[in-house]
């Protein structure tokens, strides 16, 4: 199982309390984490990224094993702490704003 | 009894407050969607419990909300809005073309007649249509596609589709209204649209009678007179006698004619209201005196109607969106404001009272008359 973290206002959206628990088909990226996540809760589909492009939202943005992932390739597969559930993927909203 | 809910979108969650007729005692709840912009919020005329609600904010974009017992729970339902087909260039602000970008829905107006169908009014200006209770969302391509669109330009909120009036004696005939472009009609559902502008004069654009340009604030109409409309542009306050062929101003005697906000009496065609607000940078009531100008001619004479509202060291704004009234005898009037203040009035504006005083800054007003 992949864990997920989301930021407060995308749990209450999909209506969850912490952590998401995801399995995935294929190797565990961003791409098919995002895309399981949006199979599960719909009504996250363009909360986090694009719902046209794909592209991740410009306030939002992409943490693996304390490492900022946000810029890298959709498609490249995440670190086997990810996949195996050892460690979350994290979604992070950007702290600014009043 | 009958009652009336008042629908407030803020800048930082959703208000739902009620009350009996006599609309003295009222009940707050909420927030709603709490930390998100609501630009408004909604009810179906054909369904009092159907309510929807346009939830955004600059980190998570776009949701919509749909409510099915009159708010107090939500689901959240569509909310992808994909132009149709090549999306093309507007003009910027510095006049230079700039693609056309979806960034949120400003208005929700639910159908008079169909509780699932409702039209959206979105910035990047455009108008789509849900037939589903707003599951799946259809741009209606013909306002985009007119031919000025490439001409069309942001006010100072962006460019959004903001005003969306259904014409209750003809299903083919709507009105809408964008910043800055200005007022169009449809003629047959949606297909196709045409600038309705003239007679609007907009010193500030290079023809200030262009066909389009115009700094179009807000449209109303009474139900009983469709082809009679009321414009609060950017400077001036307008009539058309003939569903927006052509248009006259009727500022007449109003402190300043800025402002955002008309609305028309509910049992009275000719009696309008609107705020008017000091500008072009202030954005707040002339001498910080709240005021709202009362005309009972349709027009030109205007009296300000001041009772229970703040008369010294006011500086609010009232946005587009944010004044409506209800259906009941006497008509209700309720308006809100950039300080978080719902006001209203019992008694068609002689007397008005806060009904809720601290909210977040006040984007949207609506009131949904109950059986």
């Amino acid at each position: 199982m992949i864990r997920v973290v989301l930021p407060a206002h995308l749990r209450t959206l999909a209506r969850v309390d912490g952590e998401v628990e995801l399995s995935v088909d294929g190797e565990a990226t961003q791409r098919s984490i995002l895309d399981a996540l949006e199979a599960r809760y719909p009504m996250l589909r363009g909360t986090i990224r694009d719902q046209a492009t794909a592209q991740r939202r410009a306030f939002v943005r992409f943490f693996a094993c304390e490492e900022d992932w946000s810029h890298e390739d959709p498609d490249r597969p995440l670190p086997d702490a990810v996949a195996t559930g050892a460690e979350p993927f994290l979604v992070v909203g950007a702290i600014a704003g009043g | 009894m009958s009652g009336v809910r008042v629908l407030a979108g803020t800048r930082k969650g959703a208000f739902v407050l009620e009350a009996d007729g006599k609309r003295k005692d009222w009940k707050v709840s909420g927030p709603h969607f709490a930390g998100w912009e609501i630009y408004h919020m909604k009810g179906s005329p054909a369904d009092p419990k159907r309510l929807y609600a346009s939830q955004s904010s600059g980190w998570h974009g776009q949701v919509v909300q749909r409510s099915n017992d009159g708010g107090k729970t939500w689901e959240p339902v569509g909310n992808k809005f994909a132009y149709d087909g090549v999306a093309g260039t507007h003009q910027w602000y510095d006049g230079t073309p700039h693609p056309w970008e979806f960034k949120r829905v400003w208005h929700l107006e639910p159908s008079l007649t169909d509780p699932d169908t409702v039209h959206a009014g979105v910035e990047d200006a455009a108008i789509f249509r849900s037939k589903d209770g707003g599951q799946n969302w259809q741009e209606l391509p013909g306002l985009r596609g007119h031919g000025s669109g490439p001409r069309w330009q942001p006010g100072a909120g962006g460019m959004c589709l903001h005003t969306i009036l259904p014409d209750p004696s003809n299903d083919q005939r709507m009105f809408i209204a964008i910043s800055a472009a200005g007022a169009f009609r449809t003629d047959d559902g949606g297909e196709s649209w045409k600038p309705i502008n003239n007679g609007l004069r907009s010193e500030y654009i290079p023809e200030p009678t262009a066909e389009v340009g115009h700094c179009v604030h807000r449209i109303a109409m009474h139900r009983s007179r469709p082809e009679v409309l009321f414009m609060q542009k950017h400077w001036d306050v307008m009539r058309s006698d003939n569903a927006g062929e052509s248009w006259r101003e009727v500022s007449g005697n109003l402190p300043t004619d800025f402002g955002f906000v008309v609305d028309v009496h509910a049992h009275e065609p000719e009696t309008v209201f609107v705020i008017p607000i000091k500008s072009d940078s202030e954005h707040y009531p002339p001498e910080g005196k709240l005021r709202v100008y009362r005309s009972r001619s349709g027009g030109n004479e205007w009296e300000p109607l001041t009772k229970g509202l703040p008369q010294q060291d006011c500086y609010v704004n009232v946005l587009r969106d944010a004044m409506t009234v209800d259906s009941l005898d006497k008509c209700g009037i309720y308006f809100g404001t950039t300080g978080g203040q719902v006001y209203a009035s019992a008694d068609a504006g002689e007397s008005w009272a806060p009904i809720v005083r601290d909210l977040p800054a006040v984007l949207s007003v609506e009131v949904q008359t109950l059986p």
